[in-house]
This record gives structure tokens, sequence and C-alpha cells, in this order.
């Protein structure tokens, strides 16, 4: 019988090997691991983000290191994987987050690749008690993966002292800690909520490796963004809807609640209703080119317009 | 004594690694895998104490191991076992069930007699470590 | 094929029912538009005609003969809905690679047969037809059962779920060993086998086929010693173990009176041998149902009827038959041992116990698929001829739902039966391990077992004893398809 069975779950079998030595080819191990697929498919895949694409080919690059490292014995303990991604709603977080995944498996520092995304009421319960299970369960559905969590500076809730989110950070911070080889937790939200719950939580600051921060988009990024989804789900813009259509944009940008790609998404799905009601209206045979077709009309109609011209229209 | 139940008993125990194996295998069919204690462990006693419930919707055995490390921490001197449910139409049983933890010393039956007519037996088991001490205190370390 | 005119039914009346001889076509037997109903019982036949029988009259002589037809032409036909219950030959294909030899399909309605009876089953499908002259041979080789009709029976008493659930025995196959020699141990000596190699790891002992109440062993002598043995190792162990107590008997009162008194002695499993026969077997079944009792069957007999492809009935349609009229376990081939069986066709018999929908597979001989509507399922023994050194064989070819029995074994073990049966354990346990780890068990298996020897003494003994014997004849009983690539 063994005397200890408590062995690591993740052993690796090298690491009973004796360690390499001699020069290594990284641009081989880049190649072997298949990091620069998913890289450039997040290149292709994602309009924009240029400082979130550079820093998560940075983050790939020192794991590509850091695995060559441990091999040879240079580093010993795991690297720190937690990271934090900060920014406005709709900035592809969430994508991001997914891709990140997926290099982490293709490098082995995460099994499954699989990502778990949570918010605060996945994690915190009701009353006493409730708490540490639900935590623990989220906690064990997303082992070998990503836990993702969003806005997660509403688990610190300062202004109720019997808040049970913190019993939750505690649970959280224990395994971050403990379970590195298990677990990668994304912490997201907006930076400079996310800002204040760190300092409040000095621990959880602590423990995260990676800042990632990332922009709103651009007007005409969103243009993009909006385009590529149309062609996504077989629609285009004529050529008076693009152009209304980037208006919208400028328009849209300076309202309450824009959340960037999801705003854009939002807004798209119903420019589609518009659609379909003016097809369904105007009685005729419709070919493929109108059943494809977003045209200015259906752009037009939002209620940012509206606004706009009622607006303009009041006496100044 | 050694008891034997359980589909890997024969074998040394396992380690972690090897449980975090079989315990993917289960998560691979899709079963939901879960952790039961006993200090009863008479072979008609179906019903072992479970810890927590079955765990579904787990993609790695990580979390597993976890709760079977906290499991023995509270029952160190316990029969623990791993048992994995299959809830596909036709099944809806466990598919997969075997020991992780045993207590330290492993004292076993008696056989019982109890003679009829003619040469008729009636036969029970009888566990030496529940005839001795309440639920809790049987295996004391 | 003969002149189209006379395989075609004559319709008329005043020359279809005029007295005298008609060919079988003629009388309506065949009929190669006919559209099978979801609730007709379909059977394939292997037919051999004679010389000269054109295989379309030999395969409406057949669907004729094992439904209304004689001989001649008889006018009480017309007092009946006769088109009904005529069965209907409705496609003939000569079989691939076997010259003279064809098989035909055959339908009957529903109304042909009595619900919850396998002897009117069987008197319909095999009763006259397999002794027809112009047939040099004909075989049963597979049925396609309705639900209609499956759902008059109750099935296995037990199951393979329920019967886990009670030995609480998951994740592996079961093991067992036939106690030996056959015959001539006192009841005493018998029970002693029985506690070495259920001690020593095995789940369940069994009877023989010929165990009954000869001069040399009393039945309740054996009984007694049996359960002594049983329980003794239950408690040692602290397993739930079983002997298959064999109440087989002259007639159905002394059956009951050994079922009887297995079940006072608290025996979990009782078992009969197949030549009892399909009424004895409903009857037993249905008492095992009441007492809780798992029933195992022998398939003694089986190879008079089964074994030769040109005739008889295929242990497809037997298992199909036996899974109605219920058993729990059913001897179905090893494929590795010394008794006959091809392996994709003894996987073919497996699938037919245990699946919830058989699937049409041709290459493992299943020519229909069939709908079991929720009918317990049978747990399959591989028994004859096998060994530790065969395990990765034995659980990559039939999974873990299936009962080994490893009698000479474990038996004939150079350190005796404890040790015998504790190699046949341990071999099992690491062989589901590393396959549960995914390694390649067909493979690797001969290095995993012989990795688990170098800490398992019995098992290196067995390895070294057993390890080389194979039985490599060819078997009689093999698929007529080969696989082709399908297109899908």
């Amino acid at each position: 019988m063994n005397a200890d069975p408590r062995q690591a779950l993740a052993t690796p079998a090298e690491a009973t090997e004796a360690p390499e030595s001699g020069p290594v080819d990284l641009a081989a191990e880049f190649r072997d691991a298949g990091i620069g697929e998913v890289l450039d498919a997040l290149d292709r895949d994602l309009v924009g983000l240029e400082p979130v694409k550079r820093r998560v080919r940075e983050i790939a690059a020192l794991l590509l290191v850091d695995r060559v490292r441990q091999r040879r014995g240079l580093s010993s303990t795991p690297p720190s994987l937690h990271m934090s991604f900060t920014g406005n709603p709709g900035t592809g977080k969430t994508t991001v987050a997914m891709r990140m995944a997926e290099i982490l498996q293709r490098l082995g520092f995460c099994r499954r690749g699989h990502v778990v995304a949570v918010t605060r009421d996945d994690l915190v319960g009701q009353y006493i008690g409730h708490t540490a299970p639900k935590t623990k369960d989220v906690l064990k559905r997303a082992m070998g993966g990503v836990l993702f969590i969003d806005e997660a500076y509403y688990l610190y809730r300062p202004e109720n002292e019997r808040d049970y989110g913190q019993e939750a950070i505690e649970i959280l911070l224990q395994v971050m800690e403990n379970q590195r080889d298990d677990l990668v937790v994304i912490l997201a939200g907006y930076a400079d909520r996310m800002e204040r719950f760190f300092e409040s939580n000095p621990g959880m600051k602590s423990r995260i490796a990676h800042h990632v921060d990332f922009p709103d988009y651009s007007d005409d990024e969103l243009s993009e963004i909006g385009d590529r989804m149309l062609a996504q789900w077989n629609y285009r813009f004529d050529d008076d809807g693009r152009r209304a259509f980037a208006e919208y944009v400028a328009l849209r940008r300076a309202k309450p609640g824009f959340a960037n790609a999801r705003s854009i998404r939002n807004a798209l799905d119903r420019m589609r209703l518009r659609q379909a009601l003016r097809l369904f209206e105007c009685g005729e045979v419709v070919d493929e080119s109108a059943l494809t077709t977003i045209v200015e009309a259906d752009v037009r109609a939002s209620r940012h317009f509206q606004e706009e011209a009622a607006a303009g229209d009041r006496p100044g | 004594m050694r008891i034997t139940q359980g589909a890997f008993s024969f074998l040394p125990d396992l380690t972690d690694q090897q449980i975090g194996k079989q315990v993917e295998y289960c998560l691979e069919q899709g079963w939901a895998v879960a952790l039961e204690y006993t200090d009863d462990p008479h072979p008609r006693n179906t019903y072992w104490q479970m810890w927590g419930l079955p765990m579904f919707d787990l993609r790695d055995p990580a979390g597993v191991v976890q709760e079977l490390n906290a499991c023995r921490d509270a029952n160190p001197e316990h029969y623990i076992r791993i048992n994995a449910f299959d809830s596909t139409k036709g099944w809806e049983s466990v598919r997969l069930s075997f020991i992780v933890q045993r207590p330290s010393d492993e004292p076993g039956f008696r056989l019982n007699r109890e003679e009829g007519a003619g040469r008729n037996l009636r036969y029970t088991l009888d566990s030496y470590a529940v005839r001795r001490s309440p639920e809790g205190q049987r295996y004391a370390r | 094929m003969g002149a189209p005119e006379a395989n075609t039914q004559i319709t008329d009346p005043s020359k279809r029912y005029h007295a005298g001889v008609l060919k079988y076509a003629q009388m309506g037997y065949w009929n190669p538009d006919y559209e099978p109903k979801d609730t007709d019982v379909l059977a394939v036949f292997r037919i051999t005609p004679q010389e000269g029988v054109d295989p379309i009259e030999a395969a409406a002589a057949v669907a004729g003969e094992s439904s209304t037809a004689t001989w001649t032409v008889v006018w009480t036909d017309r007092l009946t809905a006769c088109d009904m219950y005529r069965a209907k030959a409705y496609r003939v294909e000569p079989v691939p690679g076997q010259e003279g030899q064809y098989f035909c399909w055959v339908a009957y309605d529903l109304d042909l047969f009595e619900e919850g009876s396998i002897a009117n089953l069987t008197a319909s499908i095999i009763g006259n037809v397999f002794s027809f002259k112009p047939l040099k041979a004909a075989r049963l080789e597979d049925m396609r059962l309705p639900v209609a009709y499956i759902k008059t029976f109750r099935g296995p008493p037990t199951g393979i779920v329920v019967e886990r659930e009670r030995l609480e025995k998951y994740g592996r196959p079961l093991l067992g060993a036939t106690m030996k020699p056959k015959l001539g141990l006192s009841g005493k000596n018998y029970g002693r086998v029985v506690y070495e190699a259920l001690r020593g790891g095995l789940d369940f002992t069994k009877d023989d086929e010929n165990i009954n109440s000869q001069p040399f062993m009393h039945w309740r002598d054996r009984f007694l010693y049996c359960m002594e043995g049983v329980n003794q190792a239950a408690a040692q162990t602290g397993e739930i173990k079983g002997h298959y107590l064999n109440i087989t008997a002259g007639t159905m009162e002394e059956m009951y009176r050994r079922a009887e008194f297995a079940r006072e002695l608290g025996s979990c499993i009782v078992m009969v041998d197949l030549i009892i026969g399909w009424t004895a077997i409903q009857s037993i079944s249905n008492w095992c149902r009441e007492n809780d009792m798992i029933l195992h069957m022998h398939r003694a007999g089986h190879g008079t009827y089964t074994r030769q492809k040109s005739h008889g009935v295929s242990f497809r349609v037997i298992a199909k038959w036996l899974r109605l009229a219920g058993v729990d376990h059913l001897h179905a081939g090893t494929a590795v041992g010394k008794l006959e069986g091809d392996p994709n066709t003894v996987q073919g018999f497996y699938n037919v116990c245990r699946e919830m929908v058989t699937k049409q597979d041709f290459q493992r001989g299943i020519l229909f698929e069939q709908d079991w509507a929720s009918t317990k399922r049978v747990l399959p023994v591989a028994s004859g001829g096998i060994h530790a050194g065969q395990m990765h064989q034995l659980l990559d070819l039939f999974g873990d739902d299936v009962v080994l029995q490893f009698g000479g074994g474990t038996i004939g073990h150079p350190m005796g039966i404890q040790a015998g049966a504790q190699a046949n354990r341990v071999a099992l346990e690491t062989m589901v391990l590393a396959r549960n780890e995914g390694r390649d068990i067909i493979n690797e298996g001969p290095e995993i077992l012989s990795d688990a020897a170098k800490w398992c003494q019995p098992l290196r003994a067995a390895l070294d004893t057993w390890g080389e014997i194979t039985f490599n004849y060819a078997s009689t009983d093999t698929s007529d398809f080969v696989p082709t690539p399908s297109v899908a």
C-alpha cells in the first residue's frame, strides 16, 4: 500500500525524467503547441483590440518560455495564471477569455480548456451556510478550465457587513492559491470598479498575475463589427444603409447604456425586425437580394435618429 | 481482513492520481460522481452517508479529489467509496463503485448460524466494529 | 426461378379451392409485394431446397408449413379469413458464398400467436417445417418480434441493473466458476470447492448442468453445504456471494420444492437447464420474480440445433426467446474458449441479451432491428476454456456486463483454488482499471497482466500455467456477411 496516496493529481510524467539541456527551438515549440493558430484566429476574428491582442501574445510567449524552463528545471513553481480583464461592456472580454482558455490548454496549463462564466448570483447564497456549497459547486465545475467571473467586484459589498460575498471571496482565494494547476480565474468588469475592488481586497490583487485592458471600439471598428455580424447571419447593408449605420454608431455612442459590440448586436436585431416587417407589408413578391439586405430606412427608423431629429427641431 | 467490496479492492490502494483517472473515465461517460462514507460496511448496508450531493456537470476530476480529501479529513477512519451514476434510460443506476479509503484496522464480520429443523441453517453476518461501538466511534485510530 | 405464373397466387376462388394439390406459391404463401407491418412477427430462414426445387416455391412452403397450410387444398379455409392467417414469404435471396442456400423472409400476422407463450410461438415457427421433405435443410436465422407481442411477456425476473444493485457490484464483469469434477464429489467435498473459490475472490460459483440429485450427492446435501460455503466466504470478504443452485429436476413439482429450499437457505440465485423446456422455464421465471431470485440459465443441449449452419435454429433466436421467457443469466459463448463461437457472431448474441434496441448488424448476424420495449437486460455468461491470460480479450469483446466463468482456470490452479480465484480477480480488476485509464488493452494486455503478476504470485502462476493456451479451431457458426466500407 502507498504510504501517502495524496499525490498531486496532475503530476506530469516528465517530472521524474532528467531535465533536458542544449539549445531550444522556440519557434518549433510554438508551432507544435498550435498556439499560432489560436493567435491568428484571434487576430482574424476580432476587430480592433490591438492592445489586447498584444497582451495575449505576450502572455502566450511567457507561458511558452516558462514551459521550456520548467522542463529544464529552471523554474519550479507553476506560474500564476489568474487574470483580470477590464473594460466597458461589449468590448470582447468573454470572447477573449474563451481564446485564452484554448491557449492555456494547448500549452498544457489547463487540462480541459472550457470556460465556466458566472456572476455574483452563481456564487453567493441568500442565507447562512448557502454560499460555501454554491461557490464550491461552481469551482468544481470549472476545475480543469477557466472560471470567468463577470462584474467580480459585486462579490464585495462593504456597505453590508453581513454580506455573504466575503465568504465566496475567501473560498476563491484559497483555491486560486492552492490549486493553480486545476483552475484559472479571470475577473472581469469595469476598470474603475475593479481598481476599487482590488484596493479593498489586496489578497485578490496579489494573486492576479495578468491585467488586460479592453479599450472601447472606435466608430469604424464598430461599423466593421456590424458588417461581420450581418455576414454571419447572411445579411448585408446596401451602400446607403451602411452610411446610415455609420451615423447611427456615432449617435449611439453618445447615448446612455452604450455597450460597444453588444449595442451593435442589439441594434442589428432591431433592424432585422424592421426589415422583415417592411418586406411583409410591401405586399410584393420579394427576391433573395431583398431578403438579405438591410436598407437605409431600416436603419433610420431607429429611435436614436428620431430623438436627434426632435432635438434639432426644438426652437433654439 | 480486507473488505473486498467495490471494483478495485483486490489491487493495492489507489493513489489520488489513479483515482483521478477513474473519475475522468466516469466523467467521459457522462456519469455523475458521488462520495459516500460509512463505519458500517455490512454488505447489505446499501445506504452509506452521502458526502454532499452527486457532482453533476463536472469536466475534470480535480473537484472530486478536492471533495474526497475534505471527506477524508472529516472521516479519517471511515470507509469512503466513489459511486458513478448513469442517468441514461434503461440504466439509471450506479455504473462504477470503488473504495477509496478504509480504516487502518478492519476486524470484519462474524458469521452467525441459527440451527433450524432438519439440518436447516439461517445465516446472518454481524460486524465486529458495529457490535463494539456506536456510530462514529467504531474504528478509532 | 420457375415460370412466373407458377409462383403467382391464384385469386379466382373456383380455381384456388378446387380439390387437389397446388404449389404453395399459388396458394398465396409467396407475395413479393408484401410490405411487412410493424405488428408482424418476421423470420428469416436459411433454406437448402432439394435438387430441382424452385427456391421461391420452397420459401412459400416454409411460410405455408409454419402457418396455415397442409399439403393439399382444403375447402375449410373458406370458412376463415385465411388471407390474414397465411404467412407470407416476401423475399428470397441467395446466401452470399453458399451454393444452393437461400435466405427467405417470412411475415406472420400477430393474431397467429397466443400472448405470453414461447411454447406457442415455437410450435408455429419451428413446429413442422424443419422436417419438410422438399428442403434438404432449414435454419431459423433471426426473428423480429413486434413490440405488441414483446409486451405480453414479463421478461427477466431481475435484469442486469437490479442484479447489480442487489449484489452491490458495479463497473466490472462478475466472476464465476463451475465446480469440478462434474460428477462424484460428495456434498461436503463439493461445498469445500465452493467456499475456496468464493473466498479467493469469485462472485459466483455454479453447479454444472448435470448436477441434480445423483447417488453420490443428494440435492439437499448439495444445497446445505454450498450455502455454508457461500456464507462463510461472505463473512470473510464482506462481499455478497452466490452459488447457482441447479434446481433442474424431473417434474415441475420437484423443481419448485428445490427452489423453495434454496430460498429458505438464503440463496440469491437458482439455476435451470435449457432442456427443461419453454413452459417450465416460463413457470420457474414467474416463481423467481415472486421470490426475488436471480435465474441462471445453462443452455444445455442447445448445440444439437444451434451449431450447424445449414440446419436448426440460430442461438440468437434462442436468446431472444429466452429473454422473453425470462431468464437473468444466459450462457452465450466466449469466442476465445474451448466451445464453438465466432467473435462477431457471439457479440451478436450478447447484443441480443443486453441492448434495449438491438440494431440491424449483418456482420454480427443480426438481420432485424429489435426494439425490446424496456424488457430487462439478460446478463450473458462466458464459460468454457477461458483463463486469466485472456482477460484483455474478454473485456474488449464483452465489456463490463458479463459473467466470466473460469472453472478449470480457478480450480486447476497449481497453488490451490483460492489462489486461482485471486489470480482471476486481480487480472480482472487490473484490466478494468487499465481500460478506464485509457490504455489500449488489446495490445498492452499481456504487459498489463505481467506487471500485475509482479506483485501477485498467484497471477504469475496462472499466466505461467495457461498463458499460451488457445483454442484456434475454425468456427462453424460464422457470419455470412463480411464488413464492407460503409458509404455514410
